[in-house]
């Protein structure tokens, strides 16, 4: 019951934020200076033509009557029409946000990857050059935004070593056998491994700069709980009963250490979701973020809001998710 | 301790040393750039476009780091472009720390409905992607100095909210707070004169944390052509233009970047090193 | 024949002129059961970590020998010790919250060095965990080893550890003060348990604690230790009617009297903590 109540709440609380975002992303941008309708009609307009087209996005209202509409609208599954390229914003939203969703689960996978062993090599050679090493090398890493790591990707293999890719998701190419947007899941499922090379080959890169923040301090925050849990008298005895130094980090204090990391994980996750935005741009990656970027430029105001609530959720999403998992996996917590 | 950690240690204090060493050579250029920048930064020659740097071959004498596409000399734009890093580095930096700092505190120790609203508020800010936030904002607000400061200072606030909130309740539930309360001292006696020194090691650290930041949100809004409204130079744009042409002249590119590379490195390292000196807990 | 020989054990503070240990030596032999008795810091528990092998990375072996089953541990290679202590010793650990593994169920913490090291078969190891589980007196075994360490009794986790220990007939056991952290209560069955258990093996003990009226119940012998070095060693008999040393006579006469609970406590006077500081400087100044 106790469980029911805190899902409850959780989710509650949640629908708060949300709503928050919403009304300030709808006030902010109410405020812009600068007419999306003039720019849509042609020269020669009508002031009566300008009103007519505002009328139709519901520009003449109120501020408190246009959010209930466009509330009403979300509810019913409807944000709205872009303003610039007259088409359904869910739709549009929706077939950007699979590239953007494998682009970060990518780097989400990659972070995991590199700051996890370098998190168990430091711990393994703990005290001495490596883990001096690791640690200088992290606070690099640490210290330096995805937004430069793309450019200086950029660098080193668009220029000096072309091995990969620098724009765009996939070579321009007439047939792209999917039905969905989720090309690499789909690439893989299809067997097309050719696409799927091609497809990681132009991901690699943004995956990097976006994973390389994420790797410092999942090895950075992993390590330093690895080494508070190689300190606990189970870990001792473990090495009593005749384990070796490695199977103890990994069979008894990894287990125990991830719990910890999780939380903070889950919430620089969503700052690598947020680098989404520039780093698309960067590599022109055909994603949500790369759309965000133009419709704040074009001053589309359906679609801004469309996908500004869509990251939101996603964020809110993350965190919720971490949230649940943390209490599933501690024992303590699930049985007590 | 006979151990590897003897060759970090002493890096402590070089960390220091390096991180303020660049930071106050940036800070001079951007102070005396009138003075020691070799060209007008704005001096268009096509004649001149895409020179090498200086110790290449096809280089011209006197353009020292080579030229754009445009054939403006490029250390010249650099040393320009510092002004408009450290301005928006000192200016929001402090304020965001001033204005996050200042909630954090009140929420954490005033706490009841101050606390829930203002938590409340870092929840749904932090729901934001805050690139796109700064995008937006400067959308609305136009381009120009004074709206990336007022964007820098409206995204990044929670920054130090949470973390100041998170310390002074921390401070709050602290023997020497109940002493200063039972002594006879006011709410905001008690917080100004006992809670905040205590909180203001990690305020320092953040500080030249968000500088580095402010930075960085600056040339991203210079790189997506939202940044300062005239046509001088930042690094930002600097590193939009040697994107496009990268291929014929890297310099372009590299230049800015590794002056914006090892700025914000120096201004996290500076926090670092502050905070590993400063603190009272770690001394 | 013992199973364990210590002999000269110096350990020093590594970086420092400090010992830890002191010219310590100690035997054991199987099916005996040596008490090593001091106050706290005098350096007991130290021995058992340099005998396991577990000694903290701020301590240093600079001299002795340590003997298991005739093979000398000091400068063996580390993945040899590492088999054989392994293979042959155990731990009876203080505290049984902090020993066990809280993100596992405590059956596998017994299974998994008999499958693991000593290569059992899964099904042998299960049978064995649930013949421990009657030997340490656990009700309704099969269900226990199963839960999370969190979810028993300290008393029911310290069988779980003494099941553990006892799992493959290990020939010595260091137990190190393994009933300090438990109830009063439940402190007598454990010590029970645990000398019943070391009968049935036959293993050699070695039982650290600061407590006489422990060693009273369970060892044979034992060896008194003061700033890291051993001042008397004779069995537990001899000792009771009447120690050698003065800092012994004065550890026993400091036991609290349960026939006289309203008698003043009598602490080691200052005059024999400064005697035997005097023997050890003594020491130390002769080399």
């Amino acid at each position: 019951m106790a469980l029911l109540r805190a899902v409850l709440t959780r989710l509650a609380t949640t629908g708060v934020t949300l709503l928050g975002v919403a009304v300030i992303v709808f006030v902010v941008i109410r405020v812009v200076p600068g007419n999306p309708i003039a720019m849509m009609l042609p020269p020669g307009a009508t002031d009566a033509d300008m009103d007519r087209l505002r009328a139709l996005y519901g520009l003449d209202r109120s501020i408190v009557e246009q959010f209930g509409i466009w509330l009403g609208g979300v509810a019913r599954g409807d944000f709205g029409t872009s303003i610039t390229t007259r088409a359904d914003v869910l739709g549009l939203v929706l077939g950007r946000l699979p590239a953007t969703l494998e682009l970060a689960l990518l780097a989400l996978v990659l972070a995991v990857a590199l700051g996890g062993t370098l998190a168990v090599l430091g711990t393994r050679w703990r005290g001495g050059r490596v883990e001096a090493g690791i640690d200088l090398g992290n606070g690099l890493a640490l210290s330096v935004p995805d937004f430069l790591w793309g450019l200086v990707l950029i660098l080193l293999f668009g220029v000096l070593w072309p091995v990969f890719h620098i724009s765009g998701r996939v070579s321009p190419r007439l047939d792209l056998p999917f039905s969905t947007q989720f090309y690499l899941i789909e690439s893989v499922l299809r067997l097309r491994l050719d696409l799927t090379a091609d497809l990681l080959a132009h991901m690699a890169m943004p995956a990097v700069a976006l994973a390389l923040p994420l790797a410092a301090i999942i090895a950075q925050v992993l390590k330093q709980a690895l080494k508070e849990t190689m300190a606990l008298d189970y870990v001792t005895l473990a090495r009593v009963k005749g384990y070796s130094e490695t199977r103890v980090i990994l069979r008894e204090a990894l287990p125990n250490a991830l719990l910890p990391t999780l939380t903070l994980v889950g919430v620089q996750f969503t700052f690598l979701i947020g680098g989404t935005v520039i780093v698309e741009r960067l590599f022109s990656y055909e994603g949500l973020g790369n759309l965000a970027i133009d419709a704040v430029v074009n001053r589309d105001l359906p679609l801004i809001q469309g996908i500004v609530l869509v990251f939101a959720a996603i964020f809110t999403g993350v965190n919720l998710a971490v949230d649940l998992s943390y209490a599933l996996l501690n024992p303590r917590l699930r049985h007590g | 301790m006979a151990d590897g950690r003897g060759m970090v240690a002493p890096r402590a204090g070089a960390r220091l040393w390096l991180s303020g060493l660049w930071l106050g050579l940036v800070g001079g250029a951007a102070l005396s750039a009138p003075w020691i920048a070799p060209h007008d930064p704005l001096a268009q020659d096509l004649m001149l476009g895409r020179l090498p740097p200086g110790w290449m071959a096809g280089a011209e004498p006197g353009f020292w780091l080579g030229t754009d596409s445009l054939g403006r000399d490029v250390l010249s734009r650099l040393i320009w472009g510092a002004r408009v890093a450290v301005t928006v580095a000192l200016v929001a930096g402090m304020l965001t720390a001033l204005i996050g700092s200042v909630l954090g505190l009140l929420a954490g120790y005033l706490r009841g409905w101050v606390d829930l609203v203002i938590s409340r508020l870092i929840d749904i800010w932090m729901a934001f992607p805050p690139v796109l936030f700064a995008i937006l904002l400067i959308a609305v607000l136009g381009t120009g100095l004074t709206s990336i400061i007022v964007a820098i200072v409206v995204i990044d606030w929670t920054r130090f909210a949470r973390v100041v909130r998170a310390e002074t309740l921390n401070q709050s539930a602290m023997d020497y707070v109940q002493s200063a309360r039972v002594a006879g001292f006011g709410r905001g006696r008690t917080l100004v004169a006992e809670i905040l020194p205590n909180v203001l090691p990690t305020i320092v650290a953040l500080v030249t944390l968000e500088m580095g930041i402010a930075v960085i949100v600056e040339a991203i809004l210079s790189f997506v052509n939202l940044s300062i409204s005239t046509d001088d130079p930042t690094w930002g744009g600097m590193i939009a233009e040697g994107r496009v042409s990268v291929h014929q002249a890297w310099w372009v590119l590299v230049v800015p970047l590794v002056a914006l590379f090892l700025t914000v490195l120096a201004f996290a390292q500076l926090g670092q090193g502050l905070r590993d000196r400063y603190d009272p807990v770690l001394r | 024949m013992s199973f364990l020989v210590v002999e000269g054990l110096t350990v020093r503070l590594r970086g420092t002129p400090h010992l830890l240990l002191r010219d310590v030596s100690l035997s054991v032999a199987p099916g005996r059961v040596q008490g090593l008795v001091g106050e706290s810091g005098a350096g007991k528990s130290m021995i058992g970590k340099a005998i396991l092998v577990t000694l903290p990375r701020a301590a240093e072996i600079v001299a002795g020998s340590i003997r298991l089953d005739g093979q000398e541990l000091v400068g063996m290679r580390d993945r040899d010790r590492r088999r054989l202590i392994g293979a042959t010793a155990a731990l009876i650990p203080q505290d049984p919250l902090s020993a066990l593994n809280p993100a596992r169920r405590v059956g596998g913490q017994i299974t998994d060095r008999l499958v693991d090291i000593l290569g059992w078969t899964r099904v042998r190891a299960d049978a064995r965990a649930r013949e421990l589980m009657e030997e340490v007196r656990i009700p309704d075994g099969p269900r226990v080893l199963t839960a999370y360490p969190h979810e028993l009794s300290g008393g029911m986790r310290q069988r779980i550890l003494i099941a553990a220990a006892f799992a493959a007939g290990p020939q010595l056991i260091v137990a190190d003060e393994p009933t300090t952290a438990l109830d009063v209560t439940v402190q007598k069955e454990i010590l029970r348990l645990i000398r019943e258990m070391q009968a049935r093996h036959g293993t050699a003990l070695l039982f650290v604690t600061h407590d006489l009226g422990v060693v009273s119940k369970i060892c044979d012998r034992l060896h008194v230790l003061y700033a890291g070095r051993v001042v008397e060693e004779t069995d537990v008999p001899t000792f009771f009617r009447g120690p050698a040393h003065p800092y012994s006579a004065a550890l026993l006469a400091a036991m609290p009297r349960h026939d006289d609970p309203g008698a003043a406590l009598n602490p080691v006077p200052a005059d024999v903590i400064a005697a035997v500081a005097a023997e050890v400087a003594a020491e130390v100044a002769g080399g």
